[in-house]
Parts: structure tokens; C-alpha cells; sequence
């Protein structure tokens, strides 16, 4: 006999179609921080209480921390003058009329589709790129891979989420890593388990929406025993953002024999300080790469970092940053090798244009009883011009025996030579120095899906020309 | 007139005068030869022909298609049917041959990056750079390979003359493309000049030693002494100056260069 299905029409939103809709409250956007507005944010999503009682603990934290003064300058940052949760519907008061003409431009010369330079601009709060998502989404959810955001993660896998979050980078990290615990919203959450290989990179993309950019993304991968994942975070063309503040948290665990790669490409407009807190802990025989390519922003401070914990762990962090005029760029990566027998590169490139700076920050840290690693750290800057500036602060702390490392740092120019070859050719000058400045981000390139890569040589051309503000 | 006229060439490097009044008109179809002692002014005439930023012109004109190059950037220069074979190529990492071959390729055909109709199509760009690589003895290998990155002395003067096999010059400069290179490659490389040979191009050899010329006969042969050329004539100066040295002008013969 059929039994007719209970529909509760209102109550069981949430469960069937993963939306809600709160009842008799009505958030209202408002400037500034304090417990109160963390709690609201914490109830319109309808936390548990233990993400509630983080969130307060971690805004303590960040309201007792100074503001790091070793690095960019931050002073500047008002933080009683942000919006820290804005529901996607209030993002959307902007229009493309309100877009800075060279935004637009930029679009116009990559061309970036009518739908999506709206989302990027933050005119509409939806890519649609959903079909790619779901038919993605039945072969991950075969294979017991989990991809969502990070906000459906913590209603849907509450154990697993509870059992990783914060554990990489706890609240107390650092300043910036208590302010986005405190006010978290977005990001990617990737689980993949034991043995199994994601053959296609996972790109947020996929499934962007205007949570995912936002200001305080938090991202979470746990890669399983022998298992492996690429993630592809960002798109080369410039996102705008009335948002002053951009600080995002990513934790990584990589276990035994898996590999991890996330790469990052972030082209955030030249208003926007990017702040962001990125580290993995890689386990015996696990393999973690960063690849991380920063152009745009007023300034970005960003050192992705692995923990080397177990015996034949192995990190690897490849950058590129590219500083115009008025940016500062300061960016590197850390680490740590806990246990011997790991070995670890960096490979920094960067290039500074019309007064930009950049800087290379590195931390080695090899600790007691770590023997026998090996690191090898290479950076390499070009200036464009001589108001530009580039400089390196490799920070090594060594303590223990037989160990390897290794530092080499160029800085250079276009040289004439090379710029009269090329032209002897009849290539005339500025197409000369972008392929000059393209073949020496080449090694970061090549790492690149084809049509990132593409895109990014493009918009080189189009920095070099001047036309990108 | 010849198609390419030099005269009364003067040009200096960091202030210190090193061409002092060079003359010389190439026609097409013919092969002449600069021959001179280290010090002279060889390097000078092909980089100041060519437009190196790190030579002055203190004087003089050179006339090619009705215009005076010497008022043109290197590019233009080029793309007006110039083309110099460098004596020390220069590395560029990271832009592959293939692509630098392309990209150079589509420079001189006008294309800047709009007109596709002026790009040059997958298939001809491979089929001519197959039967290039063919006559100078080189494989496929060597095109994904950085610009001149890590390639021997034979590679890079190969490449140079491969450059110059797809771009089609009507002038082409060879400074001292026989330094460094066993008489294999030299042989390779006359084979491909001499196949190119013909009365759409005009050549300029520029060596110390007469070697290359036993392989690529010169119509006209000058000498250039401190800036300024001693002797013009035909292959037979070639001849003298393999017996007798520089020594006519000379009073030290510079040292053997090893090849």
C-alpha cells in the first residue's frame, strides 16, 4: 500500500533543497566588531554552539593581539569601519555602472563572458557554471569525495568538520587567523578518502558564489591516506571588491603517502589588502605543493607553510607575485620540518613594475632530532624599471644535525641584451618585454592547467602595457 | 645605387670612437666579406648597422628601401628585411624556441596581434621549419629548448642561421658565425647560407679568419683596420690574407683564437 508522503511545507527546507529561510529576524549589515555581531552571525547560520562559543573565543584573541608590524604596513586597516557579514542579496546593490572603467576594460580585453564579469565584479552573486558542477559532483560523491562549501560542511559532516577545523591553524595563530575564525564565512571544504585519486582538479569555481568570495574565506582539504587532490582556487581576472579587507584561512592535513596541490591564482583589485593564513601538515611519505601566483591588491601578506611531521614528508611552494604601482607585495613561504628525513623548496618569482614592491619572506625551521633534511630555497626578482623595488628576508633556524640547505636569490632586469635579440627579430619592443617577463614566470606557468596559464600570460601582456589599474 | 648603402659610417662605445667613416654598398645577390684583426671595428659595424642601444652613431647615413635605418628601432629595422647573425647569441630563458621562431615569424608578416589573417597557419609554420632543420642538420628536439639555453657553441650558430632560413632577409649580417664552431657545423651552416644564395639577398660576413669563406665564397672582400677599411677587392684578398696575416697593418698579430 503507497503511503503518501509528509510534506511540511516551510520546516523541511533546509534538509530537502539546503537552504533555509530564518523567521522574524531581519539581519541588518552592520559595520564594525564585537561579540554581538559575531553571535549573529553565528545564529543566522544556524551554528552549533561549540563554532558559536570559537568564534567569541577567537574574536577575544584577535582584540588582544597586536597588529604585526614586521612586515607590509597595516596601520592603515580600520577595522570598526568593515562589514563583516554581508548576506550575498546586500552585495548585489552594486551595478555595472558603478564599476571603475578600468575593471571594465580589463574584462573587455580578457574576454571574460557578460555572466561571469558581472559575478566578478560582484554585480550578480551567481556564476552559473552548475552544469560542470553537478555532473562533477555524481562522480565525487562515487568515489566518497566530499566538495562543498565550507558553511554546508559544518551542518552536513559535523564530525569530520569538528575533528579538523581549527587544528592546523589555530584561532591563536596569529592576528589575522583569530579575526577570520571569528567572523569565517565561505570557502571550500574537500574530503577525499583513502586511496582515492581526484584525476580532475576541483576548482572553486565550479561552484563560486558570492560567499565563497568573500572577505573571510575559510578552507578546509583533508586528504586521506594515499589519496590526491588538486584544488584551483581564483581566476586571473581582476575581482572587485568595495571590501577593503580580504583575509582567508586555509588548512591543509595531508596523511600518509597522499599528495596534496592547491593552487592559487588572485587578481583582487588594487584597493584591497589580502591578508591570508595558508598552511597543510603533511604526514609520512606525504607530498604537499603549494602554487600560489598574486598580482592585484594594494597589499598582500601570504606565506603558505607546511608542517613536515613524519619521516619522507616533502613541501613544496611555488610563487609568483607582481607588484605595480602603489602595491606592495610581500609573500614567500615557511617550513617546518618536525620530523628527519623531510625535505622541503621554495621557489619565489617576482616581478615589480612603475614603483611596486615586492618582498620575499621565508621562514626554514628545522627542528632538534629533524636530521638529515634537505630544503633549497630560490628567489628570483625582476625590475621593470628603477623606481621599483624588491627585497629578501630569509629567515633560517637550523637544529639539527646533517642537514641540507640551500638559498640562492637573484634580482635583475630586462636585460638590453636580451631585449635587442628579440627585437633584432623584427618583435617590437613591448611585445619583447612581456615575453621576456612571461619566459621568467615560465616555471610557475608550466605547473598551470592550460587555460590558466593562458589567461595569465595575457594579462601579463596586459600589466605591461599599463592598462590594468 | 646598391640596396644597402653604407656611407661615411662613424660610431663610437662610451665615448670612444671605434668606426671612422665606413662605406660600403651591397647589392643584392651579392656575398662581401669584412674581414679585420680583433680591435678593429667589426663588432661595432654589425651592432651600430643593427641598432644596439649601446652604440652611439656620431655620423654618417645607411640607406636601405629608401630610408636611413639608422634612424629606425631595431624591430623596424628587421621587419624591413634586416637581419643579423649574432656572434654570442643571447640566452632568453623560458620562451621556447618554437615559440620565439613564431612569434618572430608573425612580427615580420605584420602581425600585431589583431589581423589573424597575417598569422602564420600551424601547418606551413611546421613544414617550413622541418626542411630548415633538415639542411642544417638539427632535430625537433632542439624546439621546445629554451633560447639558446644551455645549447652549445654549434647549437646557438646553428640556431642563428635557422632564424635567418625562416625569416627571409634581404640583408643579412653574419658577425663572426664561424668563431667557435668545428668544421662540421661550418659546413652545415655555409650549406645553408649558400642555399639561400641567390639574387634576393644580399650578405654581410663579418670574420677574423678566412675559414668560412672557403665555404661560402665572397664576391667582394674588405679589410677594415682601425675603423676604417684599408683594402677592397675580390676573393683573392681572401687569399693574401690567409699567407700573409694582418701583418701589412698591423705590427702584433693578435693571438690564435681557439676554436
Amino acid at each position: 500500500m503507497a503511503t503518501v508522503p509528509k510534506v511540511e511545507v516551510g520546516t523541511d527546507y533546509k534538509e530537502k533543497y539546503g537552504f533555509f529561510v530564518p523567521e522574524e529576524y531581519v539581519f541588518k549589515a552592520k559595520r564594525g566588531l564585537n561579540p554581538e555581531i559575531v553571535k549573529e552571525i553565528s545564529w543566522m547560520k544556524q551554528e552549533p554552539e561549540w563554532m558559536t562559543n570559537m568564534r567569541l573565543r577567537s574574536l577575544e584573541i584577535f582584540r588582544k593581539k597586536p597588529m604585526p608590524k614586521w612586515g607590509a604596513d597595516l596601520s592603515v586597516i580600520d577595522f570598526e569601519n568593515i562589514f563583516y557579514y554581508l548576506k550575498a542579496s546586500d552585495k548585489q546593490s552594486k551595478t555595472w555602472e558603478d564599476l571603475p572603467p578600468d575593471i571594465k576594460a580589463t574584462y573587455d580585453r580578457l574576454g571574460v563572458p557578460e555572466a561571469e564579469r558581472k559575478f566578478l565584479a560582484g554585480v550578480s552573486a551567481q556564476y552559473e557554471s552548475e552544469v560542470v558542477y553537478h555532473s562533477l559532483q555524481k562522480e565525487l560523491t562515487a568515489k566518497g569525495v566530499i566538495f562543498t562549501d565550507t558553511d554546508s560542511a559544518l551542518r552536513d559532516h559535523p564530525d569530520l568538520f569538528k575533528e579538523y577545523f581549527g587544528t592546523v591553524i589555530p584561532p591563536a595563530d596569529n592576528k589575522f587567523s583569530a579575526l577570520n575564525t571569528a567572523v569565517w564565512s565561505g570557502g571550500s571544504f574537500i574530503y577525499v578518502p583513502k586511496g582515492v585519486r581526484v584525476d580532475i582538479p576541483l576548482q572553486a569555481y565550479f561552484r563560486i558564489n558570492a560567499e565563497n568570495m568573500g572577505q573571510f574565506e575559510r578552507t578546509l582539504i583533508i586528504c586521506d591516506e594515499g589519496s590526491f587532490v588538486h584544488y584551483i582556487e581564483g581566476c586571473t581576472a581582476p575581482i572587485y571588491t568595495t571590501d577593503s579587507l580580504h583575509s582567508a584561512v586555509v588548512e591543509i592535513i595531508v596523511k600518509k603517502n597522499a599528495r596534496c596541490r592547491y593552487t592559487t591564482i588572485q587578481n583582487w583589485s588594487t584597493n584591497v589588502f589580502n591578508l591570508v593564513t595558508k598552511r597543510a601538515m603533511a604526514y609520512a611519505d606525504a607530498t604537499m605543493e603549494w602554487v600560489d601566483g598574486n598580482l592585484g591588491s594594494q597589499i598582500t601578506m601570504k606565506y603558505p607553510s607546511v608542517y613536515l611531521m613524519e619521516p619522507g614528508a616533502k613541501g613544496d611552494v611555488l610563487s609568483v607575485a607582481f607588484a605595480g604601482k602603489g602595491q606592495h607585495q610581500d609573500a614567500g613561504g615557511k617550513m617546518i620540518h618536525v620530523a628527519p628525513n623531510t625535505t622541503s623548496t621554495i621557489t619565489s618569482k617576482s616581478i615589480s613594475k612603475g614603483g611596486g614592491r615586492t618582498s620575499y619572506r621565508g621562514h626554514i625551521k628545522i627542528y632538534p632530532g629533524a636530521n638529515n633534511c634537505k630544503s633549497f630555497v630560490k628567489c628570483d626578482a625582476l625590475l621593470l624599471d628603477d623606481e621599483s623595488r624588491s627585497d629578501t628576508y630569509p629567515y633560517n633556524d637550523v637544529d639539527a644535525e646533517n642537514v641540507t640547505l640551500g638559498h640562492e636569490a637573484t634580482v635583475s632586469k630586462v636585460s638590453d641584451e636580451q631585449l635587442f635579440y628579440l627585437m633584432s627579430r623584427g618583435i617590437p619592443r613591448a611585445e619583447a618585454e612581456t615575453m621576456i617577463v612571461n619566459g621568467f614566470i615560465e616555471p610557475f606557468t608550466k605547473e598551470l592547467p592550460l587555460e590558466y596559464a593562458v589567461e595569465l600570460n595575457r594579462l601579463i601582456q596586459l600589466e605591461m602595457e599599463g592598462s590594468v589599474g | 645605387m646598391a640596396d644597402f648603402e653604407i656611407r661615411d659610417l662613424r660610431a663610437s662605445v662610451e665615448g670612444r670612437q671605434i668606426l671612422k667613416g665606413v662605406s660600403l654598398s651591397i647589392s643584392k645577390g651579392e656575398v662581401h666579406a669584412v674581414m679585420g684583426p680583433n680591435g678593429s671595428g667589426k663588432s661595432t659595424l654589425s651592432h651600430t648597422l643593427m641598432g644596439h642601444p649601446g652604440y652611439t652613431v656620431d655620423g654618417g647615413v645607411v640607406t636601405f628601401k629608401g630610408q636611413n635605418v639608422l634612424e629606425l628601432e631595431p624591430d623596424e629595422r628587421a621587419r624591413l628585411g634586416m637581419f643579423l647573425a649574432f656572434q654570442y647569441p643571447v640566452v632568453v630563458p623560458g620562451i621556447s624556441m618554437t615559440n620565439f621562431l613564431r612569434t618572430a615569424l608573425n612580427a615580420k608578416r605584420g602581425y600585431d596581434g589583431k589581423d589573424k589573417s597575417k598569422q602564420i597557419a600551424p601547418k606551413e609554420f611546421r613544414s617550413m621549419l622541418k626542411d630548415e632543420l633538415d639542411v642544417l642538420h638539427m632535430d625537433d628536439s632542439f624546439l621546445p629548448r629554451y633560447i639558446n639555453d644551455g645549447f652549445s657553441g654549434g647549437e646557438k650558430k646553428r640556431a642563428e642561421i635557422l632564424q635567418m632560413a625562416m625569416l627571409r632577409p634581404e640583408i643579412a649580417i653574419l658577425d663572426e658565425t664561424d668563431s667557435g664552431l668545428d668544421i662540421d657545423s661550418i659546413k652545415f651552416v655555409a650549406e645553408a647560407v649558400n642555399r639561400m644564395r641567390g639574387p634576393d639577398l644580399g650578405v654581410l660576413i663579418i670574420t677574423h679568419y678566412t675559414r668560412i669563406l672557403e665555404f661560402i665564397k665572397p664576391d667582394f672582400v674588405h679589410v677594415l683596420v682601425d675603423g676604417k677599411f684599408v683594402l677592397s677587392g675580390g676573393a683573392e684578398i681572401a687569399d693574401r690574407l690567409e699567407k700573409t696575416g694582418y701583418s701589412e697593418w698591423v705590427t702584433e698579430e693578435e693571438p690564435k683564437e681557439v676554436a
